[in-house]
């Protein structure tokens, strides 16, 4: 049974960064967040109960009202899309007699759409909420399957050059402690090196962002360490929400180790010594295998207080995302640690100077932070050695849809789509129609661009992005209307309703694009000064990428946004 | 302490100003008018409208006046093409979505800048009913353009009360209270700042909606006494 008591007195001390935490522990025991129990919470953390309630309506996974016993939440994003999501749903309510967002008359079930889970090697994926024991992702889901509570775990599928990310990835596990080793970069850094040389090196390696904006690491390591208040904090965001990527994902499941390593080096290297690991609640087995590997390296002093006897201490925090892309942003993300809903912020000032908790804070990418304990262990050169000037070292790609083997690829920069399409990745299903590169908030590419050469400077040079690493493969079975359908409603349902441009725009532009079969008179143009505004005027990179998929297919398929005597 | 002094070119205008104005300060000082809807002089701004957005240095994206600071040497353009486009689309878009009608202020801006009344046909509006849930105000939030300013003062910017938040997110973000429930329920202690902030006729005094709506003086006397009055009556 579940015990509010004890989960409050837990709570007693804390201030309004326990606010998500204790959201989810509500929410998975009792399957939603009653009134009564907002007040309850209110005076134990001290927080306005109206900004609770605030807090719960903006997060997905939050609700005020009683659900089923079960909620499964079906993606219906394009890689999902394309591979039999929407005969998933269907599937589930034609079952239970219900229309998607209802519950079911016995109480049982409740089935949603959702946006990307994050799984899309295994499309079409599935997210189960089960009341009292808690979430569990499941790919691919099949309708018999979770009416019957079988739940089989899914595996990673990774391929490409993995010598350095994705080197000691099993199919069931999380690599152990043992498995990776002590720590020996860390260990190096703390007794050999000072913060100002590992800095260095960082900046040498030419290592850039990794999460889609491509921001030189070191430069920003550099920016934070001098800024003269502390503490300073290291965020790592693990909010992987951009539709078609699920490489970190692989990585937080995959190589705990590696992520807390790299941490803990940044920690040193700016003079932090908390750092927060910020997992998208839609990655629930990623939290579980995080908190293990935490409680392990702490144990076996290469994390928490006193380092390897160097005085040096570091402790990682886990916390869980309420279901919000915005939350990938890094600014909306620090409010989200902060209790608060996920409203990007103005930016400057930067996280450099003022982050999370008002303090300067580093905040990066998991895979950019992966990259950190080799650098460090064996020398720029040694990153360099892989790549491009501007695009140094391997790099993921999470490949999903019309492709033999979708899953998760180290590559070297400079191979090429093609090679990566029809060689690395087992070939194309069928024949290619186009390739989404970047997510949701990347452009579509055709066939004769194919020969592009995967670097973050061939790809700017043509228009288009690296972004996340997303790449999504989408054959000529495949109706680009539905696809773009699909990319209206997912900004529709994530943009955070912020800044007007994006709060109206991405609700209108996924309006247009719901009557491509059958646009009014203006509709082209309405769709491109809505796309434009988005992307010039808004507040933040999600409003500011939220037309581009959209004004990109514009370009290469007119005739798609003429009507039905256009493309079929 | 002398402060920094910084030059910039606003409109082909050369200006210069304390480090730490913000554009729109020193467009006001160059007598160059930036439009604005969210902006108040006595809430912190967020930079939400984003109508006051301008190019500064013929930028990838425009910066909004507002909360942008002047930089050395900016040139800064309050009104060309992108500028134009952008504003026109914003307060299309508003018009499409919200109730305007008691807004004078942005219908003015709508003539300026030419924007199509019925620019998106079709759309989706955020439609809510009146909530006459106490005696002193009217909450129409069809009429409400998301500013802030009410939820602003309630809370940090001025009273602490935290009656106000918001509810949802994205296009159907709307100003509410703990779980919907009515003012008098709720923590608002009545001191009208909220009022005072609205700029589109969202939040109004009982009294000016009974004089709208044509009630007599008797009328609006009687559905804007006090619940404790009240409960004395009925005694």
């Amino acid at each position: 049974m579940f015990d509010l008591e004890s989960v409050l007195e837990r709570y007693s001390e804390r201030g309004r960064d326990a606010l998500l935490p204790a959201l989810w522990e509500i929410q998975t025991g009792l399957g939603y967040i009653s009134l009564d129990n907002v007040h309850r919470l209110s005076h134990t953390l001290h927080v306005p109960a109206t900004e609770i309630y605030g807090v719960i309506e903006f997060y997905s996974l939050f609700y005020t009202e009683p659900t089923g016993d079960t909620v499964i939440q079906v993606c219906t994003n394009p890689a999902c899309g394309v591979l039999g999501a929407d005969a998933v749903v269907g599937g589930l309510c034609d079952r239970l007699d219900i229309q998607p967002g209802e519950t079911s008359a016995d109480g049982r079930y409740t089935v949603l759409s959702t946006t990307c889970l994050g799984l899309c090697e295994h499309a079409p994926a599935a997210l189960v909420n089960r009341r009292g024991v808690g979430e569990q992702a499941v790919a691919p889901a099949q309708v018999d399957d979770l009416l019957a509570g079988i739940f089989p775990p899914y595996h990673p599928v990774v391929g490409g050059d993995t010598q350095v990310l994705l080197d000691g990835v099993h199919p069931d596990r999380a690599q152990p402690l043992a498995d990776y080793g002590d720590y020996v970069a860390l260990r190096h850094a703390l007794i050999a090196s000072s913060p100002e040389a590992v800095i260095e090196t960082v900046e040498q390696s030419n290592l850039i962002g990794r999460g889609g904006a491509a921001f030189p690491t070191g430069r920003k390591w550099r920016f934070t360490r001098q800024s003269p208040n502390v503490p300073r904090y290291v965020v790592c965001n693990a909010d992987e929400s951009e539709p078609g990527t699920f490489k970190d994902r692989v990585l937080l499941e995959g190589r705990p180790h590696l992520l807390l390593e790299g941490m803990a080096l940044c920690g040193y290297a700016v003079g932090a010594s908390r750092g927060f690991l910020f997992i998208r609640g839609e990655y629930p087995e990623a939290a579980r295998r995080m908190a293990k590997a935490i409680a392990e390296a702490e144990a076996a002093g290469v994390l928490g207080e006193n380092i390897l006897g160097t005085g040096f201490s570091f402790h990682a925090e886990i916390r869980r995302g309420g279901g919000a892309y915005i939350c990938g942003e890094e600014t909306a993300l620090f409010e989200a640690i902060e209790g608060k809903r996920g409203f990007p912020r103005i930016k400057p000032p930067f996280p450099t100077t003022h982050g999370l908790f008002g303090q300067p804070t580093v905040i990066n990418n998991v895979e950019t932070l992966c990259a950190v304990p080799g650098i460090v262990r064996h020398g720029a050169d040694w990153f360099r050695q892989w790549g491009t000037e501007r695009s140094a070292g391997t790099k993921l790609v999470s490949v999903s849809g019309h492709i033999q083997r979708p899953g998760v690829y180290e590559i070297i920069p400079g191979i090429t789509l093609r090679q990566l399409l029809e060689t690395t990745c087992g070939g194309i299903t069928g024949s290619l129609q186009t390739v989404l590169m970047g997510g949701a908030a990347g452009t579509f590419l055709t066939p004769d661009q194919l020969d592009t050469r995967l670097t973050f400077e061939d790809l700017w040079a043509i228009g288009g992005t690296f972004g996340s690493g997303a790449i999504m493969v989408f054959n000529d079975t495949v109706n680009i209307r539905d696809v773009l359908q699909r990319l209206g409603h997912f900004f529709q349902h994530e943009s955070c309703g912020k800044c007007f441009p994006c709060q109206i725009g991405t609700q209108r532009q996924s309006e247009i694009l719901d009557r491509l079969d059958a646009p009014l008179s203006g509709d082209s143009e309405r769709l491109h000064d809505v796309g434009l505004t988005m992307t010039q005027a808004s507040l933040c990179g999600l409003g500011q990428t939220a037309a581009s998929a959209v004004l990109s297919a514009m370009q290469i398929w007119p005739e798609v946004f003429a009507g039905r005597e256009g493309v079929g | 302490m002398s402060q920094k002094m910084i030059t910039l070119t606003i409109d082909g205008q050369s200006i210069t100003v304390p480090e730490g104005t913000s554009i729109l300060e020193a467009a006001r000082q160059a007598d160059t008018d930036i439009p604005v809807i969210c902006y108040h002089d006595a809430t912190t701004p967020n930079g939400l409208c984003r109508l006051c957005v301008v190019d500064v240095n013929q930028g990838r994206v425009l910066q909004p006046a507002c909360v942008a600071q002047c930089q050395d040497g900016a040139v800064v353009e309050t009104r060309n093409e992108r500028v134009e486009r952008s504003r026109r689309t914003i307060l299309e878009m508003l018009d499409s979505a919200v109730d305007l009608g008691q807004a004078p202020e942005i219908q003015t801006l709508i003539q300026d800048y030419q924007a199509a009344p019925d620019r998106f046909p079709d759309a989706k509006r955020r439609d809510h009913s009146e909530l006459d849930d106490n005696p002193f105000y009217i909450r129409d939030y069809s009429q409400c353009v998301l500013c802030w300013r009410c939820v602003q003062v309630c809370g940090e910017d001025a009273q602490y009360t935290f009656a106000l938040t918001l509810g949802e997110r994205g296009f159907n973000t709307h100003v509410t209270t703990l779980f919907d429930i009515g003012l008098l329920e709720s923590p608002c202690v009545f001191c009208g700042q909220c009022i005072g902030v609205c700029p589109s006729g969202a939040l109004k005094p009982k009294v000016e909606w009974g004089m709208e709506q044509g009630f007599s003086a008797d009328e609006i006397r009687q559905m804007t006494r006090r619940p404790r009055r009240k409960a004395d009556s009925e005694t």
